[in-house]
C-alpha cells in the first residue's frame, strides 16, 4: 500500500485504535516486520519457551488529562499492561517502565503518578522490575508519557485461538462498557454533564483466572477493548474468522451515566474505550457455567452474555434489537466525535 | 431513562409496525422523506427500515447541516485558521467535513489552532482566556442551533467582548423543503417533519406543504416509536386522502414554537437574499446573516472573506441523493472512493448524513467493496 492510500501524513485518527490504526498496522507495519507471532495481532505476543509459553506486551500511555475520575495515567499504565497479558491467558509476572517526562511537570504530579504506579502494581501483584527515565524540553511532551513492557506466563491449560471459533459460540463481556472513555471525556471538562462516573481501570487477571481454571478449553478468544471499544475488537475478530458477530443490543451492560452521555452526545457506547473489562468468545454449552464462575469473583458480578457467532453475515458485526431491527456496527472511524447539531 | 425508554418499548414498536403493514395498500408505493438528519440516523441506528413493509420507501432529506454546506463555504471558514491570531472553533460534527484542502481535523494535525466546542457559549470563555487571539466560531445548523449562536452574540455584546467572531452558516428548513417540492424530479408523497427545528419554529410554518402542495407532514420525535407512529400517521393521511400538518412530537414541540428562541434569532440575524446549498444550488432567503447591529462580531465583515466558489467533484451525486432521486448506494462513488474515513461528498461525513448512516449501519450492497 502506498502513502496515497494511507494518507499523506500521520493524523490523530491513525492512533485512535479504530479503522485507520488497523489499516496503518496491516498495510505499513506488518508487511515490513512480517513474522507469524506478530501477524496474530493479539494483545500480547505468545512465545514458546522451554516446555511452556511466555507472553510479552508493550504499550504507551499518552492520556490527557493525567488524572481523571477513577484513575490516572500511572494506574492506567500498570492495569493496561497486565490486562493485555491477562487476555492472552497469561498470569502477569513483571513490568518494565519507561517514563518520558516534560520539563516543567510539577514534582508533586510526578510523585503522585509514581505512587499510583506503585499502588496499582501492588494490587495487581505484579512488580515493576526495571525501567528508564527521560526528560524532554518543555512543550515537547504532554506532561508525562509512560511506556510499559509486560511479561507473563501463559497458563498451560489455555488454548486461545480464533481458528477454534465456530458458529454458535457465544460472546460475553465482563461488565458494563464505556466507563473509561466517558470518564475521560468528562474529566477534560469540555462538557458540563453531571455524572458520577469513574474509569473502570482495574486488573483483570483474577476474573480471567477464575474462568480458565474451571473451563480452560471453553474460552476461545479474549480481548481488552480499549481504544476503539468493543465494536473495533469484534470487527477485527469477525474479519479474521470471516464469520458474523451478532450482538443483542438490549443485553449489552451499560451504566445509566454512560448511556445518558452517549445519548446526549450521539456516541455509540460500543466505540467507547474500556480499561477494566474484557470481551470473550466462549463455547455455548458452558456459557452459563462460565458466567457463574465470573460472577463469583468480586468485580465480576455484572459479567453478561451479549451475543453470538454466526456464519452470516461474514466479516460483519451486527447489533439486533429485541423488536427485530438491526444495524451494522462498524469499527471506530477517527476519534468518537460528539454530534451537537 | 425518562423520555427514552417509553419510546423504545418492544411491544408498542412491534404493534405499531404491524399496524403500518395492515394499513398500507400493497399496490401503492409510499415515498416518505425524513427531512431531518437526526431521523436518518435513528432509522438506521434502530434498524427501523427493516420493520416496514417493502412498499414504504424512506427518502433521506436535506436536514443535516454539514451535508448541505457547500465546499467553498467550508474552505472560506477554514482559511481563517491560517491566520496565526485566530483560534477557529466548531462543533464535533464539523471536524471531519472535507473542504478542498482537507478537513478541520486535518488542518489541526498540520498545527493550526482549531478546537472542538460543545456549546457556542464556550467561545466566550475562550475569548476571555485568550485576549490576544481572535476566536472565530464556525457556526452551522438550522433553526435548532441558531438561537444559541444568537444568545452567544447577545452575551458578547453585553460583556463587551471584542475578540469573538461568528462565521454564520445557519440555514432555514422551510426554504429547503420548498426547493425540494419545486424540484422537477420531485417524487415524495409525504414528509416526516424535523423534531428539533420544530421546537423552535413550531408547526405553523409547514402549512404551505399541506395547503399548496397537498402533501401530509408529521412532525416526529427521534425514538423508534416516535418515527413509526409518524409513519403510521402519514400512511393514514395518504389512505384517507388528507394533507395535514400533524404533530406527533407534541411532548416537546408546540404549535406556535418557542417565541423566546425566535425572538433572539430576530434580534441578531437577518435573511440572506440567497445562499448556496450543496446539492440543491442557490435558494433565496434560505440562510441567516448577522445583522448590522451585531456586525462587529461578524467574521465575514471583520475578515473581509473572499467568496470561494468550488464545485463538488463531478462524479459525486450528493444532490440526487439529497432529493431522493438516488439511494446512497446508487451513487457512483459510494463505498469506493467515498467512505466515512475519506468522504468525498458531505453526505458521507456527519453520522446524520444519508450516505454515512447507510454505509455504517447497513450491510454493503452488492458490488461495493470494503475500504479495508
Amino acid at each position: 500500500m502506498n502513502s496515497e492510500q494511507l494518507g499523506q501524513q500521520i493524523e490523530l485518527a491513525h492512533g485512535s485504535g479504530g479503522k485507520s490504526t488497523y489499516r496503518l498496522i496491516r498495510s505499513a507495519i506488518l508487511p515490513a516486520l512480517k513474522n507469524p507471532i506478530l501477524e496474530s495481532l493479539s494483545d500480547a505476543a505468545v512465545v514458546d519457551y522451554g516446555a511452556g509459553r511466555i507472553a510479552l506486551t508493550t504499550d504507551s500511555f499518552v492520556v490527557h488529562p493525567l488524572m481523571f475520575s477513577g484513575g490516572s495515567i500511572g494506574k492506567l499504565a500498570i492495569n493496561g499492561t497486565v490486562n493485555d497479558l491477562a487476555v492472552s491467558g497469561a498470569q502477569p509476572r513483571a513490568i518494565l517502565l519507561s517514563l518520558i517526562v516534560e520539563a516543567g511537570l510539577p514534582m508533586d504530579v510526578f510523585l503522585r503518578e509514581i505512587q499510583a504506579i506503585a499502588e496499582a502494581s501492588r494490587i495487581a501483584t505484579v512488580p515493576v522490575i526495571g525501567g528508564d527515565t527521560k526528560v524532554v524540553e518543555h512543550g515537547k511532551g504532554d506532561g508525562l508519557y509512560i511506556t510499559t513492557t509486560g511479561l507473563g506466563i501463559v497458563d498451560p491449560k489455555v488454548n486461545l485461538s480464533p481458528q477454534r471459533i465456530k458458529p454458535g459460540d457465544q460472546v460475553i463481556v465482563s461488565g458494563p462498557i464505556g466507563d473509561h472513555g466517558i470518564a475521560i471525556l468528562l474529566a477534560r471538562g469540555e462538557i458540563e454533564l453531571e455524572a458520577n462516573l469513574g474509569s473502570d481501570s482495574r486488573p483483570l487477571w483474577p476474573l480471567i483466572k477464575a474462568m480458565i481454571s474451571v473451563h480452560p478449553a471453553a474460552v476461545k478468544w479474549m480481548r481488552d477493548p480499549t481504544r476503539g471499544g468493543v465494536a473495533t475488537a469484534l470487527n477485527e475478530l469477525s474479519r479474521e474468522i470471516k464469520m458474523g458477530v451478532v450482538l443483542f443490543e438490549e443485553m449489552i451492560p451499560l451504566r445509566e451515566e454512560v448511556r445518558g452521555a452517549c445519548e446526549i452526545l450521539g456516541l455509540d457506547p460500543l466505540h467507547i474505550a474500556c480499561e477494566g473489562q474484557f470481551v470473550a468468545i466462549v463455547e455455548k454449552d458452558l456459557l452459563l457455567e462460565i458466567l457463574k464462575e465470573l460472577r463469583k469473583v468480586p468485580g465480576g458480578e455484572e459479567a453478561t452474555h451479549i451475543g453470538e457467532i454466526r456464519e452470516q453475515p461474514a466479516g460483519v458485526v451486527l447489533a439486533v434489537s429485541s423488536y427485530g431491527g438491526s444495524r451494522r456496527v462498524d469499527m471506530l472511524i477517527g476519534d468518537p466525535l460528539p454530534r451537537i447539531c | 431513562m425518562q423520555f427514552v425508554d417509553e419510546f423504545r418499548n418492544k411491544e408498542l414498536i412491534q404493534k405499531t409496525a404491524q399496524e403500518i403493514a395492515r394499513r398500507v395498500d400493497p399496490k401503492i408505493q409510499y415515498r416518505i422523506m425524513e427531512v431531518c438528519g437526526g431521523h436518518t440516523f435513528s432509522i438506521y441506528r434502530f434498524g427501523l427500515h427493516e420493520l416496514l413493509p417493502p412498499n414504504i420507501e424512506l427518502i433521506h432529506g436535506p436536514g443535516c447541516p454539514v451535508c448541505v454546506l457547500p465546499m467553498g463555504r467550508i474552505d472560506e471558514g477554514m482559511s481563517l485558521a491560517n491566520d496565526d491570531s485566530v483560534i477557529l472553533t466548531a462543533f464535533g460534527d464539523m471536524m471531519r467535513v472535507p473542504g478542498k484542502k482537507g478537513s478541520p481535523l486535518e488542518l489541526k494535525a498540520k498545527g493550526r489552532d482549531i478546537r472542538m466546542i460543545y456549546s457556542p457559549l464556550d467561545n466566550l470563555k475562550l475569548a476571555i482566556e485568550n485576549r490576544d487571539k481572535k476566536i472565530v466560531f464556525f457556526a452551522i445548523g438550522f433553526e435548532t442551533t441558531a438561537p444559541s449562536t444568537a444568545l452567544t452574540l447577545i452575551q458578547a455584546k453585553k460583556l463587551g467582548i471584542k475578540n469573538f467572531f461568528v462565521f454564520s452558516n445557519h440555514v432555514l428548513i422551510v426554504p429547503a423543503i420548498r426547493a425540494i417540492l419545486d424540484s422537477p424530479d420531485m417524487r415524495i408523497d409525504g414528509f416526516i417533519g424535523p423534531g428539533h427545528v420544530s421546537t423552535v419554529i413550531g408547526c405553523q410554518p409547514y402549512e404551505f406543504i399541506s395547503k399548496n402542495y397537498r402533501k401530509p407532514i408529521v412532525i416526529s420525535g427521534f425514538e423508534p416509536l416516535d418515527l413509526l407512529e409518524s409513519i403510521l400517521k402519514i400512511v393514514q393521511q395518504l389512505q384517507e386522502g388528507r394533507n395535514e400538518v400533524e404533530n406527533q412530537y407534541n411532548r416537546v414541540v408546540r404549535w406556535e414554537g418557542n417565541r423566546t428562541a425566535l425572538k433572539v434569532i430576530q434580534e441578531v440575524f437577518e435573511l440572506r437574499p440567497y445562499f448556496e446549498w450543496r446539492g440543491l444550488g442557490f435558494i433565496s432567503q434560505s440562510a441567516l446573516k448577522i445583522n448590522k447591529s451585531y456586525a462587529q462580531w461578524d467574521a465575514e465583515e471583520h475578515f473581509q472573506l473572499n467568496r470561494i466558489v468550488l464545485t463538488d467533484p463531478k462524479s459525486s451525486q450528493c444532490g440526487e441523493v439529497l432529493k431522493g432521486v438516488l439511494k446512497p448506494y446508487q451513487c457512483k462513488l459510494f463505498g469506493k472512493v467515498c467512505n466515512p474515513e475519506h468522504p468525498v461528498g458531505a453526505l458521507m461525513v456527519s453520522s446524520e448524513g444519508a450516505c454515512a448512516a447507510y454505509y455504517q449501519h447497513t450491510g454493503r450492497k452488492e458490488g461495493i467493496t470494503d475500504s479495508l
